[in-house]
């Protein structure tokens, strides 16, 4: 795994500016991530999950240490550097959707592949396979609005992996949904991260999360305290995508 | 992209209704304001030119220099061969003669003693002539409240008010006292035809109007006229025009060092009537550039609101991999199009009543009644090409200039708070 690992975290320190002070928000991480890994990050508020997610996605930098995300060194993007690393390799999905309310269930998907150069042709094929992937062909034309926080989360689901990204972060994105959704929707993810061999690592403190993922790292005021491998992750096949 | 975002913004129309509307009433009023302002200054100019100044006015040198006095004294002589040389170098004018005249009218009783006396202004200009547009032009014609034009020598016009206030009616005599061109004493009388309300008060207090052949004969003016006016056939004042006139009627007519020699002075030479079509000109500008700058603060904030609402999705674009620079761009591009759209509408809606005001302006003449101006009772506005982007260009660079500094928020944004901030 070492070798093929598409994120290497070394030495992690992330420090914030506190009044005249610094918070240590994470201490000396290190870890990696291979491709097609489905992972999570666990432990209490505060621990440092977001913070992380974060920096893998280029989001933030660290203030020590190094974070390599598919060979590029996180702390010397610019920020057209990590805006295109972003673009094109890493897929976000929140604890509130965040979908765009004035475009239809199409546009919010289409909406990610708008600074690709491809056809129109070619968007809507890409389109149409992420939505068939989370079961919203029959919702193209619909507003967020009239979506249940299920069907919106899965159109978010299909945002973040319509341009086949290499890593997707999902920070706690079952929070706001009942268990047969989060269930749902993550059997949804899982099944694409083992067809499209995509990276997902969460924060979550949701144990049905949890039961899914093949790794769970525990955090604890910023600092690793387990580091857990299942080999016996739970296949769920009786939710088809 | 931008098509993409146009789209939103055109569904989202708490983002794009109160731009376009603060566009569009801005370019709207820009475009109205200075048609109608034109309007305004071009009817005043022409009252005046109309009435005293005409496109140019030709005086000798020593009669313009007091022209306060009206004196008669310091006259243009040989008129006569004057308009017919005029003619002939410039036909593309119409040339008039005129006389002023300061004096006394004098109202007699039935036995010829004084009844009443009052200050009067003298204007004598051709009004018996067959064709003569004079009355027309003054709007003497249409002023004409009671009685009737006059019909024949030794009759006249007199003022409503003087009338009114010395019991004098059509059919009346009344008598003229002044002094003649040579300066002795002078007396005529004249029966009134008719009385004139003019709408100003210098003219309706006490004037009286006369044919130019009875003013010749009684001050003695023998081929002789206080100023000729002339007149570009088209009715348009062309300062250019008049410049080039002026210029060549001086090689020809004006000799230097004499002061009975005639003068030519163009319209925006004579009394600020020059400041004026500069006031006029730059009105426009002095407008739209208000508006600019008023639109460009509220746009700037309305564009701050909308980039307030639209936070989440400034922050997923970013998450998305979109460059700050990007958005920004996308932004402008945004505002480029509400700007057209905002100042189409507003141009649009503004040249529609800039026509109708042209076409059927605003009467107001009961408010002008005791403006001692010369001023136009119906205002009219005039629509020029210059309408079609005097109001259109600042519309969308205001527009455009308020979501450039409204977009700079964008710059500020830490892409480290994303997830922070849409989590909530
Ligand atoms: N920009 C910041 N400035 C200062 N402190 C910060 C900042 N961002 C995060 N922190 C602090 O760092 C710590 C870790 O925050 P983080 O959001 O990563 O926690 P988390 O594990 O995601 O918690 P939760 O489960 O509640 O989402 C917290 O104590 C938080 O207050
Ligand atoms: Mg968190």
């Amino acid at each position: 795994m070492e070798n093929d690992s598409i994120i290497k975290i070394e030495k992690l320190i992330k420090r914030f500016p506190v009044g005249k002070t610094e918070f240590t928000a994470l201490n000396g991480i290190s870890a990696s991530f291979g491709r097609g890994e489905f992972a999570g990050l666990a432990g209490p508020s505060g621990s440092g999950k977001t913070t992380l997610l974060n920096i893998i996605g280029s989001l933030d930098s660290p203030s020590e240490g190094d974070v390599d995300v598919l060979g590029n060194s996180v702390s010397s993007l610019t920020h057209k550097q990590s805006a295109k690393l972003r673009n094109r390799h890493i897929g976000f999905i929140f604890q509130t959707y965040n979908l765009l309310p004035v475009y239809t269930v199409f546009e919010n998907v289409e909406f990610a592949l708008l600074l690709q150069k491809l056809s129109r042709s070619e968007r809507k094929k890409a389109v149409m396979d992420a939505l068939e992937w989370v079961g919203l062909t029959d919702k193209v034309k619909s507003r967020p609005s009239m979506l249940s926080g299920g069907e919106c989360q899965r159109v978010a689901i299909a945002r973040a992996m319509v341009k086949r990204p290499d890593i997707v972060l999902a920070d706690e994105p079952t929070a706001n949904l009942d268990s047969k959704n989060s269930h749902h929707i993550i059997q949804t993810m899982k099944n694409l991260s083992r067809e499209l061999k995509t990276t997902f690592i969460f924060a979550t403190h949701d144990e049905k999360v949890m039961q899914y993922l093949d790794r769970i790292i525990s955090l604890e005021d910023g600092k690793i305290v387990k580091d857990d491998v299942k080999t016996d992750s739970k296949p769920q096949d009786h939710v088809s995508i | 992209m931008i098509k993409f975002l146009i789209k939103g913004i055109l569904r989202d129309r708490s983002r794009s209704l109160l731009p376009v509307l603060v566009v569009a009433t801005g370019v709207f009023l820009t475009v109205f304001m200075s048609a109608f302002l034109k309007g305004i200054f071009n009817d005043i100019t022409d009252i005046n030119a109309r009435f005293t100044t005409g496109h140019v006015k030709i005086l000798t040198r020593a009669y313009a220099e007091n022209k306060d006095q009206v004196p008669n004294d310091l006259a243009l002589m040989d008129v006569g061969k004057l308009l017919t040389r005029l003619q002939a170098d410039y036909p593309y004018m119409e040339w008039v003669e005129r006389i002023h005249t300061g004096g006394l009218i004098d109202v007699p009783d039935s036995l010829g003693e004084t009844r009443g006396q009052g200050q009067a202004i003298g204007t004598a200009v051709d009004l018996l002539s067959p064709g003569t547009i004079e009355p027309d032009r003054m709007n003497i014609k249409k002023s004409n409240v009671k009685g009737s034009m006059p019909a024949k020598h030794g009759e006249a016009l007199i003022s409503d008010d003087f009338a009114e206030r010395f019991n004098v009616s059509a059919g009346d005599n009344v008598t003229l006292f002044g002094a003649t061109m040579n300066g002795s004493m002078m007396f005529k009388t004249f029966t009134v035809s008719g009385t004139l309300k003019f709408g100003n008060t210098i003219l309706d207090r006490g004037a009286i109007f006369m044919d130019i052949r009875d003013a010749r004969q009684a001050l003695d003016m023998d081929d002789a006229a206080s100023e000729v006016l002339g007149y570009f056939k088209d009715g348009i004042y062309d300062d250019i025009k008049a410049q080039q006139l002026q210029a060549s009627f001086v090689s020809k007519y004006t000799v230097e060092g004499d002061d009975f020699s005639p003068q030519m002075f163009r319209l925006a030479e004579q009394d600020g009537l020059g400041d004026y079509l500069k006031l006029a000109e730059s009105a426009g500008s002095v407008m739209a550039f208000i508006f600019v700058i008023a639109m460009s603060i509220v746009l700037w904030n309305t564009g701050l609101l909308g980039g307030l609402r639209r936070y989440s999705e400034f922050g997923i674009r970013l998450a998305l991999g979109e460059e700050k620079k990007h958005i920004y761009k996308t932004t402008i591009y945004e505002a480029i199009v509400i700007g057209v759209i905002g100042s189409g509408i507003g141009t649009g809606v503004g040249l529609g009543a800039a026509f109708y005001m042209q076409r059927y302006g605003l009467d107001i003449s009961g408010i002008t009644n005791n403006i001692g101006m010369m001023l136009p009772s119906v205002y009219r506005a005039e629509v020029t090409p210059a309408l079609f982007y005097i109001g259109f260009f600042p519309g969308l660079i205001a527009t455009v200039l308020g979501s450039a500094l409204a977009g700079f928020a964008i710059y500020k944004r830490k892409t480290a708070q994303l997830f922070h901030e849409l989590e909530v």
